[in-house]
């Protein structure tokens, strides 16, 4: 039974977590007014919040000196390949781990996550040596290959969780009506659990969209994506806030609209099997 | 099936993707690694000029300066051929030479005359007399003081002040309730930050890193007073939580008109007297950097950003034809031409500052007479086993100056003693030391 929630309750609770909210957006809301400001406004103290001259200047420099069009497509093709190729290899992955579990499943499952514990710098020459010796360096494929591979432990865990919760007995009476591990995985798991994928799908993307120790390390000209375009606007000797704001809006505004559209798939994704 | 299709355009995706990214690979298109600085900018703003000459083409890496460092140092370490040119700086180009990660720059044309550069940048970036990356543009430090507070406080600035003087000025010209500090100076921690600042002020003190044995120095009187000096004007007369304070930071508080004096980075006096972002620009003055009463070494250094060829690259020629565009004085002339004389690339050709029409230029002589005044060869006033003046020309610097810094700093916000601190010091460098095998 629900417990019954006063009015004052509902107040202080809707309060709070708007309260929370804003908290958590600010630094974005304030990347993005910094974006909007001359470089002598970004730093003046005490700060200015909304009264200032607002100006597009800054938009225009970094159009001007960057090729954004570039690293966005470079983005693209980074997340959105890295998410697919991990969600492909890992859906027969976390299928066995659900429905034909051995011993030692719990374990794997446990050790795959602990190369999630490894600090990136750790392996970063052994990777560097490795993409030099295939001729990777620079390049959208190894990226891809990388970005899988880091985020494939989470993707396996979350889709395993996902297969947990439909019945073996539905499959079960798939293989007995004839259907082949092909047919079952793609025709009767893959469409049950659509929803599981679909929030895998996308925060692996936001995961992948985000990553800035590989991208910047394993990229040059060619292949680098919008990590490495904000990255370019930080300078030791100058002035370069708003800039770097304006450069960090246009990186994020991809990624947050998607987040914006799709918060619905991404919170039940995230809360999935917490409540019994 | 959905997924299938997804499945295919995305492997379709990558390699249109990877197609494009190679498409143009045998094309002599140089890849250049470079930091976000103005004259660095300017520079990716002029490569036409350079393809039109060439026929090369440029593509531009843009990196924050750490991250640029970590990049670099890793594919030139591996050999991995990334980039064609890298922009270095002074700490890096004798290291990396010697450790034969550079092509020589040995063998520059006639017309690039390579006798032009100044002798302090030149030596700088040499090892063993070979020259290993070329100056784009060389730094000192000077003083960057307001002629109307100064004024108003009743003195004049001399041209060679002591730190003795530059105490007194900064406290006649603080005044807390207008948010005017006396002084702003470096406090933040990292070696190419506050820890550069401090190593050249306690080399005016008569300090040093190292003893000729490699033993650190910081248990000597020397450190303990340039620290407390240090700390002393700047409790009287700097802003408030300087210990977090770096170039950029200084730079807004006098950009905004709250500092009276500041002392750092020649390449600073064009920001500061730029009056798009300058609230001070027709106020500013500019003197050498202090030394202590008694002690002839001042407190300026000597730092350059340079263009140099990792020697993993197979397009070195190419390398090189682009080295020489960008740091002869033909690109000096087509910036005077384009953004105006204020604008060049300084610090690194004597014929630059023997241009009359840079002489107008408020702040050209002074650069010049900090950087002449700079010996990275004999930066103490006791003798000492290395090269450099706010650094120490070995790998283990950077780590080690890092970690004591980072003990300054701590002293500087109150969390701990000064004597805490370069017990520390001395005992963190000590051990590194050991390990790396020079003790």
């Amino acid at each position: 039974m629900a417990r019954a929630v006063t009015n004052n309750r509902k107040i202080i609770n809707t309060a709070a977590a708007w309260a929370i909210g804003l908290l958590i957006f600010f630094p974005i809301l304030w990347t993005i007014l910094t974006s909007f400001k001359t470089e002598a406004q970004a730093i003046n103290d005490p700060p200015l919040f909304l009264f200032f001259d607002w100006t597009l200047e800054n938009y225009a420099v970094v159009q001007e000196r960057s090729n954004y069009g570039r690293f966005l497509w470079n983005s693209i093709i980074i997340a959105g390949g890295s998410t697919l190729l991990g969600v492909a290899i890992a859906i027969p992955a976390a299928w066995s781990m659900a429905f034909v579990p051995s011993k030692r499943t719990k374990d794997i499952l446990l050790w795959m996550l602990s190369t999630k514990m490894l600090p990136a710098v750790g392996v970063l020459y052994p990777i560097y040596l490795l993409f030099i010796k295939f001729g990777l360096l620079d390049s959208v494929i190894g990226l891809t290959i990388v970005l899988m591979l880091i985020n494939l432990p989470i993707i396996v865990w979350m889709l395993y969780t996902y297969f947990r919760e439909i019945p073996g007995e539905i499959l079960e009476a798939s293989r007995m009506d004839g259907a082949s591990l092909r047919s079952e995985i793609i025709h009767v798991l893959t469409p049950m659990a659509i929803p599981g994928i679909a929030s895998t799908l996308l925060l692996n993307f936001i995961l992948a969209w985000n990553e800035a120790f590989w991208t910047l390390n394993l990229t040059a000209a060619q292949a680098a994506p919008l990590t490495a375009f904000i990255a370019s606007y930080s300078s030791p000797e100058g002035l370069f806030y708003a800039k770097l704001s304006a450069a960090s809006t246009m990186a994020i505004l991809p990624i947050l609209i998607l987040g914006w559209f799709s918060q619905k798939q991404l919170v039940r994704g995230l809360t999935f099997g917490a409540v019994k | 099936m959905y997924l299938r299709h997804a499945l295919r355009a995305a492997t379709a995706l990558s390699l249109i993707a990877t197609g494009s990214a190679f498409a143009d690979g045998h094309a002599t298109t140089l890849t250049i690694a470079t930091v976000n600085n103005g004259d660095m900018i300017r520079m990716q703003g002029l490569t036409d000029d350079f393809t039109e000459k060439t026929g090369h083409q440029v593509e531009w890496v843009t990196l924050e300066e750490n991250v640029l460092r970590q990049r670099v140092t890793t594919d030139i370490t591996t050999k991995g051929g990334a980039f064609d040119i890298m922009t270095i700086g002074m700490y890096e180009t004798p290291i990396w030479g010697a450790n034969g990660w550079l092509v020589p720059l040995d063998d520059l044309s006639a017309e690039y005359n390579v006798d032009d550069i100044l002798p302090a940048m030149r030596a700088g970036l040499s090892h063993e007399g070979t020259l290993y990356a070329a100056p784009f543009y060389g730094e000192s430090s000077m003083i960057m003081y307001r002629t109307d507070l100064m004024e108003q406080a009743g003195l004049e600035m001399p041209d060679a002040p002591t730190w003795q003087f530059i105490r007194e000025a900064a406290a006649a010209m603080t005044d807390r309730d207008n948010e005017i500090n006396g002084i702003c100076l470096r406090g933040k921690a990292g070696w190419g930050e506050g820890g550069a600042f401090i190593t050249v002020t306690a080399n005016s003190f008569g300090a040093r890193w190292f003893d000729e044995d490699w033993n650190a120095q910081f248990d000597q009187p020397e450190w303990k007073e340039a620290l407390e000096f240090y700390v002393g004007m700047m409790t009287e007369s700097g802003p408030p939580g300087y210990a977090t304070n770096g170039f950029n930071e200084n730079l807004s508080l006098f950009q905004q008109g709250k500092c009276g004096m500041w002392i750092d980075a020649t390449v600073a006096a064009s920001f500061v007297t730029n009056p798009n972002d300058s609230t001070v620009a027709d106020k500013v003055g500019f003197a050498l950097a202090p030394n202590s009463e008694g002690i002839e070494k001042k407190s300026n250094w000597l730092w350059a950003w340079a263009l140099a060829i990792p020697a993993g690259t197979q397009k070195a020629d190419a390398a090189k034809e682009f080295i020489e565009w960008a740091t002869s004085t033909g690109y000096i002339e087509l910036v005077a031409e384009n953004e105006g004389w204020a604008n060049v690339p300084p610090g690194a050709r004597i014929s630059l500052y023997e241009d009359p029409n840079y002489k107008d230029i408020p702040f050209a002589q002074k650069t010049l007479d900090s950087i002449l005044a700079a010996d990275p060869t004999n930066p103490t006033v006791k003798p000492v086993p290395y090269v450099g003046i706010q650094f120490v020309a070995i790998p283990e610097f950077a780590g080690i100056a890092t970690e004591v810094s980072q003990e300054f700093s701590a002293a500087y916000a109150g969390q701990q003693s000064i004597d805490e601190a370069l017990e520390k010091a001395q005992a963190l460098t000590n051990d590194a030391m050991e390990a790396a095998g020079y003790r």
